[in-house]
């Protein structure tokens, strides 16, 4: 390993692309569950929701602009720090980001403006479409930037011509093989994620006794969600697995541990091992047998490919995907137990006082982020040696810059972000404990009426005018 | 049509980029204004009568870069690592500009942390930004067309003063934004600034309209040739026209008319260094041509853009329109999300 610029350029993508994710993938539910908030609010009438959805978005608009200024720079890191990536495969994966401006960040950003300002400044109809849109804008940018994520794992619809891939088919380049799932399940995670910080946050408030009846309302909401989700994630995933086994057999071999080339089966389910890179194989290997071919190809004793099958240049390193994909799985298993567990003493009634549990899943936040991130690491390291599978090898992909500018960059990203991410966290804690603000019960919502109106309506109560600064 | 492409194209994002430069730029300006406020309650003030809009003015920012590469994607791997420098600390400096504004509502106690942040991303964001129209006029080393030159190539006396220029100019922009949307004693004061500010700018403006001829090939070939001269001797005279406009509507106390005037004086400018350095998208040898990605591939965004931008022109105007009625009024709190 030599810290040369394509090192450093992959040090500072992975870094700055890690911290971006965790705001898209918690904002994109935290937009749907605004929406669904305002909507309950303008169908029951109950101020409840519309209080729930004021202090989401007190939180989301905290998130959002992290995830907007974090975005900016993966928008430009492709040039400066990619570019013979931007050069050799933009024809094709550049439209895909250009169609992501146009059809979702502007909505966004704009919307936005009206969803967090709007409060008592729009009709209530508008500021309800205004947060819908927000919902549908994030989807539509996780729409955008899975096609182009899935085309570089897979690419299809498209020519190579002297060395550089052009558009053959658009409509088998935004839809090519491995989209379809990779989003439905991207966006499942994105949905769970926020689930969690929603029934994380309600049982906080619970053991704390910060406005219990909107506290059960986001614990009951949130497992709702997370009931159904999980198991469906478990049909994405496995889906999606069955796509890297047909499209990226290397990354299945990464993701099993399994070296042997040979097709044969039955192949063990390794459970635990550290795989050996340059030794091609595993150390303190724990497997059951059988289950691997059970899992992969749906029969006892059916097989699948090993690394060894593949040229040692064209493989991923196994140690991250290995870990990732386990990581993630186990990452399921918490949420499925918080889901169900919690499910069931909704059921037994006795969710409000289960005290243990509350604390359980009150820490149960970050699991959906962590799932998230390990697996991405399966995806993208399991990728490896490509950048676009096929047709540019990473080593291949970067400005031809010296190393001391990355690193230098490396050295100030990883110094902003610490203190810029860390004041988020602790601003949406701090925002988080606060608990929803009571509002006046008929928020009838008159337009035109200036600024100062919106704060009229809330009462003198010291979260209030804490709110208001 | 395909022969077309490449110069709709370079219009288009030439269109993005000017759109970012105004919008962008008062935001920016109000931050570079936020160290001379007086009050904590104007920059409050301030902060409120951009809060709702900040978000999209940057995501023309956004297009600029992202169209770049769709259009043009050797260009976009040209210019990128020329100016890998000043690029990614325009970045970061955006990073602390965009989270301030959230943050400094949070944190309360901490406000003021978040008010120096606000400032200081305001004016390195602007300052980077000249540097990098700066380094792209006087000239990008390629080999190829792929970039082959040094870490520092863009830094010279004519880019550091690009970037101290834009500084002012977005300054002028924020000064008379807060005309338009303020009242009483912070429309006083901002008044007061622009006063400086205008003659600041222009300034800088006649010195960047000297400086580029004598320093950069071409560029004097191309304004004092006849018969371009012609053609282009009422860019600096309406400069001139649109800064008396600027001063007199400052002095006659007009609330719009300064920030028109100036946001006119900005595109002009604007149209001046196309003009110099057209066709050339890398000066001083890539042209749109050369850089052009495949006409299906620019095709394919065309289609997009033709649906979406008057959408998105729709929506940005309601926008605008929902939050500008009225004015922003100082020691009023904060807005209420």
């Amino acid at each position: 390993m030599e810290f040369d610029a394509v090192f450093l350029s992959r040090l500072q993508f992975a870094f700055t692309i890690a911290f971006h994710i965790i705001f898209p993938s918690f904002t994109i539910g935290l937009s749907a569950w605004i929406a669904t908030l305002l909507v309950l609010w303008r169908r029951t009438g109950e101020i409840r929701y519309r209080e729930l959805a004021r202090f989401w978005t007190r939180i989301f608009a905290v998130s959002f602009a992290m995830g907007v200024v974090s975005g900016i720079v993966l928008s430009y890191q492709f040039g400066t720090n990619w570019s013979e990536f931007s050069r050799v495969v933009g024809n094709v994966v550049g439209p895909l980001i250009g169609y992501e401006v146009l059809t979702a960040f502007f909505l966004e950003a704009t919307f936005l403006g009206i969803l967090l300002f709007g409060w008592n400044r729009v009709p209530p109809a508008l500021h309800v479409t205004a947060a819908i849109l927000v919902a549908v804008g994030t989807l539509f940018s996780a729409f955008w930037i899975l096609s182009a994520n899935s085309w570089m794992q897979y690419p299809a619809g498209h020519l190579v011509e002297n060395g550089i891939a052009v558009p053959d088919d658009w409509l088998a380049v935004i839809f090519n093989p491995t989209f379809p799932l990779r989003f439905a399940h991207m966006v499942t995670a994105a949905y769970l994620t926020t689930a969690f910080v929603v029934i994380a946050t309600g049982a906080r408030h619970l053991l704390a006794g910060i406005r219990p009846d909107h506290a059960m309302t986001m614990l009951r909401m949130g497992l709702g969600m997370a009931v159904v989700l999980t198991p469906l994630q478990l049909v994405f995933g496995d889906e999606s697995g069955r796509d890297v086994l047909r499209y990226q057999p290397a990354k299945l071999a990464a993701i099993e541990g399994k070296w042997e080339a040979g097709t044969d089966g039955p192949v063990p389910l390794v459970l635990f091992a550290i795989p050996d890179d340059a030794g091609e194989r595993n150390l303190a290997e724990i497997a059951v047998p059988y289950l691997g071919s059970l899992i992969v190809t749906r029969s006892l004793d059916g097989g699948f490919a090993g690394l060894k099958a593949f040229p040692a240049a064209d493989r991923p390193p196994a140690v991250l995907p290995f870990f990732g994909f386990r990581i993630m799985v186990g990452l399921w298993g918490v949420m499925v137990v918080v889901a169900f567990a919690g499910a069931y003493l909704w059921w037994r009634g006795r969710l409000a006082t289960a005290r243990t549990y509350l604390r359980g899943a009150s820490w149960s936040w970050p699991v959906g982020f962590l799932a998230i991130l390990s697996g991405w690491v399966v995806a993208e390291v399991g990728r490896q040696p490509w950048v676009a599978t096929g047709i540019l090898r990473t080593s291949d992909a970067a400005s031809p810059i010296g190393a001391g500018q990355v690193g230098a960059t490396l050295v100030l990203f990883v110094i902003v972000y610490a203190i810029v991410f860390s004041a988020g966290i602790v601003y949406i804690n701090r925002l988080i404990n606060k608990g929803p603000t009571p509002e006046r019960a008929s928020p009838a919502g008159v337009p035109h009426r200036p600024i100062t109106a919106a704060t009229s309506t809330e009462p003198p109560g010291p979260t209030g005018a804490a709110e208001l600064g | 049509m395909e022969a077309y492409l490449p110069y709709i194209w370079a219009v288009l994002i030439a269109t993005a980029v000017a759109l970012y430069v105004i919008l962008d730029g008062f935001d920016l300006g109000l931050g570079i204004l936020f160290p001379f406020a007086r009050r904590q309650e104007h920059r409050n003030a301030m902060i409120n009568s951009i809060a709702p809009f900040w978000d999209g003015n940057e995501t023309w920012l956004v297009l600029g870069g992202g169209g770049l590469w769709v259009a043009f994607p050797d260009a976009y791997a040209a210019i990128m690592p020329a100016m890998y420098l000043p690029v990614i600390v325009m970045l970061l400096a955006l990073i602390f500009r965009g989270v301030s504004f959230e943050f400094r509502e949070v944190a309360r106690a901490g406000q003021r942390r978040w008010d120096y942040t606000f400032a200081g991303g305001s004016m390195v964001a602007a300052f980077a930004q000249g540097v990098i129209l700066g380094g792209l006029l006087q000239g990008v080393t390629l080999v190829d067309g792929r970039f082959a030159g040094g870490a520092f190539d863009w830094l010279s006396p004519f880019s550091l003063m690009c970037g101290l220029g834009l500084v002012g100019g977005y300054a002028l922009l924020g000064a008379t934004w807060l005309i338009f949307r303020t009242e009483g004693s912070l429309q006083e004061y901002s008044r007061r600034q622009a006063r400086i500010l205008l003659v600041l700018v222009l300034a800088f403006i006649g010195v960047v309209s000297l400086w580029t001829p004598l320093a950069i090939d071409g560029i004097a070939a191309r304004w004092f040739s006849t018969p371009n001269i012609y053609f282009l001797w009422p860019v600096p005279f309406l400069t001139a026209l649109l800064a008396l406009m600027v001063w007199r509507g400052l002095a006659q106390k007009r609330e719009v008319r300064p920030f028109a005037g100036s946001v006119a004086i900005f595109l002009l400018c604007y149209l001046g260094l196309g003009i110099s350095v057209f066709p050339y998208i890398v000066p001083p040898s890539m042209t749109v041509v050369d850089a052009a990605a495949v006409p299906a591939s620019q095709m394919f965004s065309l289609i997009g853009v033709v649906f979406m931008l008057p959408v998105i022109l729709g929506y940005t105007g309601f926008v605008y329109w929902t939050f500008l009625r009225g004015k922003v009024v100082v020691g009023e709190s904060y807005h209420a999300h």
